[in-house]
């Protein structure tokens, strides 16, 4: 009995974790283009998408 | 990757869209950043992708340029001004892709396909909470009692609970909707059997009672999810033809004003009576009557033709069609919605909307089942309640035991689980179905109507030689061709390619538009064009055919013959179509002469020539009014309309984009056999889901009864109806048995090699969804 006042917490949070990620993937775009992502993975230069261009490597504006 | 033919992209035209054209696409994002959408409708792999992104983002003030291939689009941020996207579509078109502006609040309205993730986070949600309430679920199964069954009861309502009000929205709405315009549909029996499950559920849970339905309620949702997301799937992929059309329109045009000058115009600025010059390469924005100039126009989007006609003072010209040769200018006669592809855009729209008015066979099965469940649900709780003499909770309890064995996971898998099946076939066999209703339209077609060019032919054209040619006079031929950019030129061009690699000097080289390229030579004059043009001598010589013959000095020293080549197995196919009794019909935007002389010779002997788009949709509708079962099997934007009208439609991978959107199914072998395939397989399919109905109705004889007499608990509702699932799907699978329609064994290797390359690429799509 104790065993399970463990354990289902643990079973709950781990699956948690499995929705909240997939909800992350979700919202921030990766699945919008899945036949350019399919694409992406051999280009040998991509660029990370976060990076910016060398206009921008200056401490933004804002 | 050098799958792009960029460097063949003409670019003349790119100099009509200065940034007056340009920059009212413009969205202003905060600060000094602004951003763009354009569709790139040319891009078609990654090499494609990543040309474009590494150009833009090297360029100044580029913040984000980033491609989309799904939708074809490219979103572009920038710091700076708002002209500066006239330097970005330049550095596109430098790239040889074609680009168009696009609304931007449109084209997010349309890409964001919010439903699509509104329902693939219900997915997850119920998902999340069908793991684990099963879990502890068979722990209550396998004999938790007192405490421990008390808690489980208690955690799982707690997960349960509020994923059935999350993911439940999608049935639930739909439900409401529908009970608002007083009708039934699948979503109110699914709405009522997971509310009244949960309901019951957290009331048990309440009293501490041994049985609760919470398992039942959340894998139930989570099923259904699914098969709705592939359901939404299939139609978001059926994306509606319009809004591709509407990129087809030119964002401006040149205009002539009075005094010479040349002035930039938006075409919404455009009015009646002006002059509007078309420069070799751009699409006419509006419908006009030529006032000078003369050129090769391909007038595709209207005949279906893919040979170009030469136009002169006083044609008429369409809206959508591309000047090939020389410059043009038009006065402007029609505007807007009034214009040739204004007509085309309209008939699309009362076409799709006609088409969403079919009722699908799950619909109508559902309108019969769920008044049927209620009333049993009804009796159940009436019956019981009378027989125990007013114990109101366990009628309750049995009455809703009855509509969640009742409720439609079996009926519900009946029909996609065979669509599912059907479509992987015909996927297999080269067919792509993107209207998951449209196997239901097609099984009981009686009436096939064919387009003539791109469809019974293949649209490329055979170039032959009708005389023999000697290698130098051939050598000057190839240069001469190559000078010119009339498709014509460039099939000679194609048929000569390994002479033209010699070096030839040509001196002033000009082009007459409609007519020919003339160059000197040696001293001598040379001639590729159109034989009214070339020979003054009355006697050629030479076959009536020939298009374009080539002369040296006046003299006539080739004739080149052009040809249209029969699709693979088009007259077998054709035959087979006939003994199986069906009435086949051509009609095409193509001369009399030319249709006959097709229809004769693949022996149907109902064909119409000469047909406007708007005449081919008219001749469906007729059709289809006389009670016909219509499938249209066209390719080009004249047969758009038409194809969004019939019952059911197909069309061939080579088909223009607004044709293959317009269609139910794209078959991507070079063979007709696909028409064979497809009414064969969703034949079947029909067949096997009349078959599931039986089925899903016999589990319901056997198991309502059980129910209704209060046998059935929470383990035996879970096993029935996975059972009855399973048994569903396995007959869906039985589907895969159905044997390949025959006459492929014509094939030449190279169409297998390429439609095999085409299924790959497809299967890497499948995979991802």
């Amino acid at each position: 009995m104790s065993g399970l006042l463990v354990l289902i917490p643990i079973a709950l949070f781990l699956s948690g974790l499995g929705l909240v990620a997939f909800l992350w993937t979700l919202r921030s775009g990766q699945f919008d283009d899945l036949e350019g992502s399919a694409e992406r993975i051999l280009f040998e230069d991509e660029k990370r998408p976060t990076k910016k261009g060398p206009e921008n490597s200056q401490p933004d504006s804002k | 990757m050098s799958c792009c033919p960029a460097s063949e992209v003409v670019k003349a035209g790119s100099q009509g869209n200065d940034q007056a054209g340009l920059s009212q696409w413009v969205e202003h994002l905060d600060g000094n950043r602004e951003s763009i959408e354009f569709l790139l409708p040319t891009i078609h792999c990654g090499g494609c992708i990543n040309k474009i992104e590494t150009t833009l983002n090297k360029m100044d003030g580029v913040h984000k340029a980033r491609v989309n291939l799904s939708t074809k689009r490219l979103s572009l941020e920038w710091d700076g001004k708002k002209q500066s996207a006239s330097n970005f579509f330049e550095a596109i078109s430098g790239l040889g892709y074609d680009a168009r502006p696009f609304n931007s609040a449109a084209a997010a309205s349309m890409s964001q396909d919010e439903t699509g993730k509104k329902l693939l986070r219900a997915v997850a949600v119920a998902g999340f909470a069908a793991a684990n309430v099963m879990l502890l679920s068979v722990s209550v199964w396998a004999g938790a009692e007192g405490t421990t069954r008390q808690l489980f009861h208690w955690i799982s309502a707690l997960i349960a609970l509020p994923s059935i009000v999350y993911s439940g929205r999608p049935f639930f709405y739909s439900a409401v909707k529908a009970l608002s315009h007083k009708n039934l549909n699948m979503d109110v029996p699914i709405s009522l059997a997971v509310i009244l499950a949960a309901g019951m559920s957290l009331f048990e849970t309440i009293i501490g009672g041994p049985e609760t339905y919470f398992d039942a309620a959340v894998t139930l949702l989570f099923f259904l999810l699914i098969g709705r997301y592939l359901d939404h799937m299939m139609r978001e992929k059926a994306r509606s033809a319009v809004s591709q059309l509407l990129t087809l329109n030119t964002v401006g045009a040149t205009v002539v004003s009075d005094d010479g000058s040349h002035v930039y115009l938006p075409v919404d600025e455009l009015t009646l009576g002006m002059t509007v010059l078309i420069a070799p390469g751009e699409r006419v924005p509006v419908d006009g009557v030529v006032i000078s100039g003369v050129s090769d126009v391909d007038r595709s989007i209207v005949t279906g033709e893919a040979l170009p006609e030469k136009l002169q003072h006083g044609a008429k010209v369409e809206a959508g069609i591309v000047n090939l040769t020389g410059p043009l200018e038009i006065k402007v006669t029609a505007i807007g919605k009034d214009t040739f592809l204004g007509e085309v855009i309209s008939l699309m729209e009362t076409a799709e909307q006609g088409k969403a008015r079919y009722m699908r066979i799950a619909d109508r099965a559902a309108s019969i089942y769920a008044p049927a469940v209620h009333g049993l649900a009804a009796i159940t709780f009436f019956g019981w309640l009378w027989v125990t003499g007013g114990d109101w909770h366990s009628s309750l309890f049995i009455a809703i035991a009855v509509l969640i064995i009742t409720c439609p996971c079996a009926l519900g898998l009946a029909v996609p689980a065979v669509q599912i099946v059907a479509n992987g076939i015909l996927f297999k066999r080269g067919v792509l179905v993107k209207d998951g209703s449209a196997l239901e339209r097609m099984a009981d077609i009686d009436t096939v109507i064919f387009d003539k060019t791109g469809t019974l032919t293949t649209g490329d054209f055979s170039v032959d030689v009708d005389r023999q040619v000697s290698s130098e006079t051939k050598q000057v031929i190839a240069a001469l061709a190559r000078t010119s950019i009339h498709p014509l030129s460039k099939s000679i061009v194609k048929l000569f390619s390994s002479e033209s690699n010699a070096k030839i000097t040509l001196d002033n080289i000009v082009e007459y538009p409609g007519m020919g390229v003339q160059a000197d030579w040696h001293g001598k004059t040379v001639q590729l064009g159109s034989p009214r043009w070339i020979a003054e001598e009355k006697n050629l010589g030479i076959e009536k055919q020939s298009r374009v013959v080539f002369a040296i000095d006046g003299k006539v020293k080739a004739a080149f013959l052009f040809e249209d080549s029969i699709r693979d197995g088009a007259s077998s196919v054709i035959s087979q179509l006939i003994q199986q009794g069906k009435n086949i019909i051509v009609l095409s935007g193509d001369s009399q002469s030319a249709v006959k002389a097709l229809a004769t010779r693949l022996g149907i002997n109902n064909f119409f020539a000469q047909l406007s788009p708007k005449q081919k949709v008219q001749f469906v509708e007729k059709e289809i009014a006389r009670g016909k079962k219509v499938l249209m099997v066209g390719d080009g934007i004249n047969d758009a309309p038409a194809l969004a009208t019939a019952t059911a439609s197909l069309a061939p991978s080579s088909a223009s984009d607004i044709g293959k959107t317009a269609a139910d199914m794209v078959f991507t072998g070079s063979s007709l056999v696909s028409v064979l395939d497809v009414l064969d397989i969703s034949r079947r399919a029909t067949r096997h889901v009349h078959q599931n109905f039986a089925m899903a109705i016999l589990y319901n004889l056997v198991a309502i009864p059980l129910a209704m007499f209060g046998f059935a608990t929470p383990l035996f509702a879970s096993i029935v109806m996975s059972s009855s699932s399973i048994l569903v799907t396995s007959n869906a699978l039985r589907l895969r048995l159905a044997p390949k329609s025959k006459i492929s064994e014509t094939k030449n290797p190279v169409s297998t090699f390429q439609s095999e390359a085409l299924e790959t690429k497809e299967l890497k799509k499948r995979v991802q969804l």
